[in-house]
């Protein structure tokens, strides 16, 4: 085999170069389905309750995470102003995981408890009336959009089917839960939801 | 890490620098048929175009040999081949960020610690302690403007530092213990009510600042205000109590509101003020530092 047999044999150099492009993936990639570090659960770490998993998706919705990461690298400088860095294990129950790659607001990852519920409330109605100097968007119609919780059974399942997927030790959510996520979550606004999710973020730092 | 994930690793990673080097090898051979090099390779596009069959550059050629060098060097020096550690030790939480805050830790700490013997008093107020209220200043930009703004005014429901109006007293020791381990207060909901005794209730409250202008309404809440248990807080006078942060009626600050509809709002929906614990996050030396600061705030 020579050169000339690969220019004049496109189907082999496709094969050859989907081998070559593929070696970083599966050394660098398909070893970490595998490992216990990022398959299994930080000690502590929980999965969503039903509020939380409608928060988290009003989250996602607005783009929290175009501003705002949710990992903390091991720097001083973040830990410093952060706490604990994030580790993997943390993220298990994350469908699709919100790191980020872009802070213009400040790292979330451990921003449960760090504020109250009333600041944060006050916050998302309009940052600048607790934080004059801020440059966040106000999200005022939070607080006027009612959750109905006529879905939120269904995510718990979807999210189980990621979770048996990727995290065998992961605690799925039973049907007695899926049934109850319904009256957790009717009535409550978005802000709520959003706010009980934020308050539970990186809480299980705090028994490391 | 298994051993089959780490042996997995380390042979596809070996595989690859060696593949590398002998596909560079394999297609510099000169073969049978081959023109020799500076001559044309024989092959014709487009009726009258020809490849001369050149060599590589050398720096090219070069450079891909130092990447493989650079590479195997690496994977020898840190950790990237399965278990092994390299050579260096290195890792990110280990040797560099352990390393990092220990270096950090023995260059700032003694700079936190040579206040912490001074009394928070003495710290707020002597001009030799300057130093230690700009370091406090800083943290204060850093942890706490949040809520207390960047000037410690203060916003609605989130005290002012700058007065002297304290929900859980204004000594040294008091402003301590708020930062270190956090305030819960909580005025619990009067939903239960009925608009007439929540208005007479407002309006007893008003009339303690002398705002009342319904006197039979303020006799009637002042009654309410011991029958529903106001007073087992607030106090029968209004005066409050700072052991558990019950605001003081009486005078002219007021955390959520001075208005009679604030006021009713307040008796109706309760208020829960949370001041989070810092002194996990922070650890005593700042906590003092950031205590002088804040006892300074008052005092000046």
């Amino acid at each position: 085999m020579s050169h000339e047999v690969l220019e004049k044999n496109i189907g082999l150099m496709a094969i050859l170069i989907i081998l070559v492009i593929s070696v970083g993936g599966l050394v660098e990639i398909v070893p970490l389905f595998f490992l216990k570090e990022t398959t299994e659960p930080a000690p502590g770490v929980q999965k969503y309750d039903a509020l939380a998993i409608e928060g988290r998706d009003v989250y996602v919705r607005e783009g929290c995470y175009n501003c705002h990461s949710q990992m903390i690298r091991p720097f001083r400088a973040e830990t410093e102003r952060y706490g604990h860095y994030s580790v993997a294990g943390e993220s298990v129950y994350d469908h699709p995981f919100q790191w980020g790659s872009k802070r213009t607001g400040p790292d979330l990852a451990r921003v449960g408890g760090r504020y109250s519920d009333d600041w944060q409330l006050a916050h998302l109605y309009n940052p600048r009336d607790v934080v004059p100097e801020s440059n966040m968007p106000a999200y005022p119609w939070l607080f006027d959009a009612t959750l109905d919780g006529e879905d939120t059974g269904a995510k718990m399942r979807a999210l189980n089917l990621a979770s048996k997927a990727t995290c065998p030790k992961c605690e799925l959510y039973s049907e007695e839960e899926m049934t109850a996520a319904k009256d957790a979550v009717a009535g409550k606004t978005e802000a709520q939801a959003i706010v009980h999710y934020m308050q539970g973020l990186g809480l299980a730092s705090k028994q490391w | 890490m298994t051993t089959f994930w780490s042996g997995w690793i380390i042979v596809l990673t070996a595989l690859n620098i060696v593949g590398c080097w002998w596909l560079i090898r394999w297609t510099m051979k000169k073969r049978a048929g081959e023109s020799s090099e500076g001559d044309v390779t024989g092959h014709t596009w487009d009726s009258d175009l020809q490849e001369y069959n050149n060599p590589l550059p050398r720096w090219w050629l070069y450079l891909f040999y130092i990447t493989l060098v650079f590479a195997v060097v690496y994977l020898v020096l840190y950790p990237g081949m399965g278990t092994w550690k390299g050579v260096l030790g290195w890792s990110s939480h280990g040797s560099q960020y352990e390393g990092e805050m220990a270096a950090a830790s023995a260059k700032y700490d003694p700079i936190y610690k040579q206040y912490a013997a001074v009394a928070i008093a003495d710290l707020a107020t002597g001009d030799e302690y300057q130093d230690a209220r700009d370091m406090g200043k800083r943290l204060y930009l850093t942890y706490c403007m949040q809520c207390h703004g960047s000037d410690a005014g203060g916003s609605r429901g989130f005290p002012n530092l700058t007065d002297d109006d304290w929900q859980y007293g204004g000594s040294p020791e008091a402003i301590l213990a708020s930062i270190a381990n956090g305030r819960n207060g909580i005025m619990p909901a009067y939903a239960h009510l009925d608009e007439t005794s929540t208005g007479q209730l407002a309006e007893f409250v008003l009339s303690l600042t002398d705002r009342s202008t319904d006197t039979a309404g303020a006799e009637a809440g002042k009654a309410a205000f011991i029958a529903n248990g106001c007073a087992g807080c607030h106090g029968a006078d209004g005066k409050g109590n700072q052991l558990i942060g019950a605001p003081n009626l009486t005078d002219a600050y007021w955390l959520y509101g001075a208005s009679p509809s604030m006021i009713v709002k307040t008796i109706k929906g309760g208020r829960n003020g949370v001041m989070p614990a810092h002194k996990e996050l922070l650890g005593d030396d700042k906590v003092h530092i950031l205590a002088a600061y804040t006892y300074s705030l008052s005092k000046k």
